[in-house]
């Protein structure tokens, strides 16, 4: 049953899992995380086959400092720590320790897009265009569709802390916020592989 | 405890419009694709008019092309696709004690999706062209320098529709995971919800390789990318092997339900339980694995190399061993069995030898040095229909017969069923089984003409009077149709004498399925329940309110707020684009922040409705 009614004192001690929604919710959403493993792993594919695939334009080697990648790095794994303190927090029933870290993990991601347009639009200058190679094509669809993935997520865990200043933590909200957790872990998990795969291996490899 | 949750109920077109129950979605599915398989269909005979006789010149180049691509994308993508959900949401559900789906609204949008990304496909007609390089659309043909507008239409409608069947799928897949019925273990699954279960994992990982295939070349011919430009570095292959790692498993999502059906079937008129229950479970997950282990056999020619081809090829016949399973138990299924031949066990005793000569043929293809010979020839053409039709549509029509009463409340009649079935059960082995000589005597797939006298004539003349019968018997389905639905007469709750738990309630089923959740006690629970010489199923709870999903109007704009967006990439009207994908996000937003709370089924109304019954 979808009630709410038992919001008004006593929480369940997992809030996110009391009701077939939530689980519904959990289960569809690790299902979908799956869909997306795959939908990355076809994009790292692809850049594979066509990372080294440069008639024209500057390279990999060429193009990547590897200081601002490292803080960005930096950031976006910071980022997925205040969202498990965040889920913590849930877990806890501390609704303002949830959106206090919440929003920090939202200012943290908004930081992260902010360093990939500045690094963008370096490449752009030196040459680096969507249009001008196989490798530039794959890298831009490949970096673009997480830095996508990342906008997406900061303006949801921002509506999902607006609903909640409203609606508190019921059993309705609460598995909003974990499966947004799961979401914010996933992209920082794709990250990883993308520093690894097209920055450090385009540095070395 | 009070339900004051005042919810607006539509009627009419509006309440097909909004509607969250997945009967009515099933039927929406069914309508959808059926109107598609019309139009695939009127594709298919203009294709085999031009090719009645030698050198005609009535469909000639773009135009035939355009006529295969369409009917070959139609057919899989919005006649297949749409039919096989539409007997998922229709029966699943049921067939596993549940209420609802776990996801109503989510599987609304998945309807719309695919309806709107197939209506802006066929749009392409009117609109420049439809896409004419192949349902694979390999580039480079498929690039702008030698593909019209058309391929555009392709890759945005068919991302669209994409979509909803990804979403669609895990909808599935968590109702049948955590809203089984109590008792109703995974191992008393009816077969055909086991096989809606691996086809919806097989849909989940298989189509966002597709997404991806799809976005590469839309970026490449929208926004000048270099995917598949070689002349930028860009890699044709790549294409080749992101379509075939969804197409492979595409005819297995596709088959694998009908295969369930077969299996009820058959197994409900030979009043037998199916024989080897585990092990055909075992055959279906087996054959959703093997599924992802043989795409490279569609590219044996491509010249990947000796270790490839061998390494694909024993992985493909491998998957005859699972297929070979399957075949001998429905035998044995039979065997002994009171056989009533009715149009739906018709159906699925010509399925059988039907199938198996497509398996077969199947297996000769993946031979590595033998397809050197029959790749792109009509040999192979002859092949997929076997599977395509003598499988998967066999399979539909007999779930269509079979399952009618329960989502109409009225039967079909047997007599033009009969009809139906001999029409076009001759009329396909007329069409497609020359078709594998023509293609051994050399025949190309996809050419829109031939010359007399090479021993061509007579093979194609035959399999264009086989089409003509096929398009007969599906006008007598249609004809059918109109003839039960102008009826007033009620089908009863079980006119099948069937075992599953679909056959325990009305037909056709009420909006909240089971008045009382049913307790399961074994494989075929209803006939357990009969030969127990009880009159239904016990049930697990008392009566009391039921709750039901609002119904809304949201999943129809979002879709067409992505219709709109497609529109808008492939004329490069970018605010449009925005506007489209702002009304999805917008929707999205106010679903989030609009909590539904649904409304309830009073006791009082299930009590009024059980006494009439």
């Amino acid at each position: 049953m979808s009630s709410v009614h038992d919001t008004a004192g006593r929480l369940p001690a997992e809030p996110e899992k009391a009701t077939l929604e939530g689980r519904n919710k959990i289960l569809g959403f690790w299902l979908f995380l799956a869909a997306e493993v795959v939908l990355f792993g076809t994009l790292f594919a692809s850049f594979i086959t066509l990372r080294n695939q440069v008639p024209e334009g500057p390279t990999a080697d060429e193009l990547f400092k590897l200081s601002t990648v490292a803080i960005s790095t930096f950031i976006l794994l910071t980022s997925s720590l205040t969202s498990v303190l965040g889920t913590i927090s849930l877990h806890r029933h501390n609704l303002s320790g949830l959106l206090g870290w919440m929003t920090v993990t939202v200012l943290l991601g908004l930081a992260f897009l902010g360093l990939e347009v500045y690094e963008f639009v370096e490449y752009v200058h030196e040459g680096h265009q969507f249009t001008s190679s196989a490798f530039a094509t794959s890298f831009y669809t490949l970096v673009g569709f997480h830095g996508a993935h990342v906008l997406f997520g900061v303006l949801w865990i921002t509506t999902l802390i607006l609903q909640a200043f409203r609606k508190g933590l019921t059993v309705v909200t609460a598995p909003k916020f974990y499966v947004a957790g799961l979401y914010w872990h996933f992209i920082d998990v794709v990250w990883v592989f993308i520093f690894t795969i097209v920055y450090l291996m385009g540095k070395v490899g | 405890m009070a339900h004051s949750h005042a919810v607006k109920r539509y009627s009419g077109i509006m309440d097909w419009l909004t509607t969250v129950d997945h009967k009515k979605i099933g039927i929406l599915y069914l309508a959808a694709g059926a109107l598609f398989f019309i139009l695939g269909g009127i594709e298919a005979l203009l294709i085999r008019l031009q090719l009645l006789y030698p050198n005609q010149d009535l469909f000639v180049g773009e135009t035939f092309n355009q006529l295969l691509t369409m009917h070959g994308t139609t057919m899989i993508f919005l006649a297949a696709m749409p039919l096989v959900f539409g007997f998922m949401n229709a029966v699943v559900p049921l067939q596993i004690g549940a209420r609802d789906v776990a996801f109503p609204f989510v599987n609304a949008l998945g309807f719309w999706l695919f309806f709107l990304g197939g209506v802006l496909l066929n749009l392409s007609w009117f609109l420049g062209g439809a896409p004419d390089a192949g349902w694979t659309a390999y580039p480079p043909l498929a690039s702008s320098q030698f593909s019209g507008t058309g391929v555009d239409f392709y890759v945005l409608g068919l991302q669209i529709s994409g979509i909803g069947s990804l979403i669609g799928a895990i909808n599935f897949l968590v109702t049948i995971i955590n809203m089984r019925a109590p008792g109703m273990s995974f191992m008393r699954m009816p077969l055909f919800t086991w096989t809606s279960f691996v086809t919806s994992t097989l849909i989940l990982f298989a189509f966002p390789a597709l997404t991806v295939g799809l976005v590469e070349l839309m970026f490449d011919r929208i926004f000048g990318g270099a995917f598949y430009e070689v002349a930028k570095g860009g890699n044709v292959v790549l294409w080749q092997h992101l379509f075939w790692i969804f197409g492979h498993p595409e005819v297995y999502i596709l088959v694998l339900p009908a295969f369930g059906i077969i299996s009820e079937v058959v197994s409900t008129f030979s009043k037998k339980r199916l024989f080897g229950y585990s092990s055909m479970v075992f055959a279906t997950v087996l054959i959703g694995f093997l599924a992802f282990m043989t795409w490279v056999h569609h590219m044996f020619t491509t010249g990947l190399g000796p270790i490839a081809n061998a390494i694909f090829s024993v992985a493909t016949m491998a998957i005859a061993i699972p297929t070979g399973v399957k075949i001998f138990n429905w035998l044995f299924t039979m065997w002994g069995g009171q056989i009533r031949f009715t149009t739906a066990n018709l159906w699925a005793v010509g399925f059988i030898p039907s199938f198996v000569i497509g398996g077969m043929t199947g297996v000769m293809l993946a031979a590595p040095p033998a397809d050197y010979q029959y790749h792109d020839t009509y040999f192979v053409v002859g092949h997929f229909h076997y599977v395509i039709v003598g499988g998967v549509v066999f399979g539909l029509f007999a779930g269509a017969y079979y399952w009618w009463p329960k989502m109409f409340g009225r039967l079909l009649n047997e007599t033009l069923g009969k009809w139906h079935f001999w029409t076009f059960f001759i009329g396909f082995h007329l069409t497609f089984f020359p078709q594998h000589f023509l293609g051994l005597m050399g025949m190309p797939r996809r050419v829109f003409t031939y010359l007399p006298n090479q021993g061509l004539d007579e093979g194609n003349f035959i399999s264009s009077i086989g089409a003509f019968l096929m398009g007969v018997g599906t006008l007598v389905f249609l004809v059918n149709i109109v003839v039960s639905a102008s009826k007033k007469y009620a089908a009863s709750a079980d006119p099948w004498d069937g075992r599953t738990l679909e056959w325990s309630i009305s037909s056709p089923a009420p909006e909240y399925n089971f008045a009382q959740t049913p307790l399961v006690r074994g494989l075929d629970a209803l006939w357990k329940e009969k030969m127990a010489g009880n009159k239904g199923m016990t049930p697990a709870e008392p009566l009391g309110p039921i709750h039901m999903p609002s119904p809304s109007i949201m999943p129809l704009v979002m879709s067409i707020g992505l219709f709109i967006a497609g529109f808008g990439f492939m004329y490069h009207q970018y605010v449009l684009c925005v506007i489209g994908i702002g009304i999805t996000f917008v929707c999205m937003l106010l679903r989030s922040i609009f909590d539904d709370h649904g409304w309830h089924i009073e006791k009082e109304e299930l009590e009024k409705k059980g006494a009439e019954a």
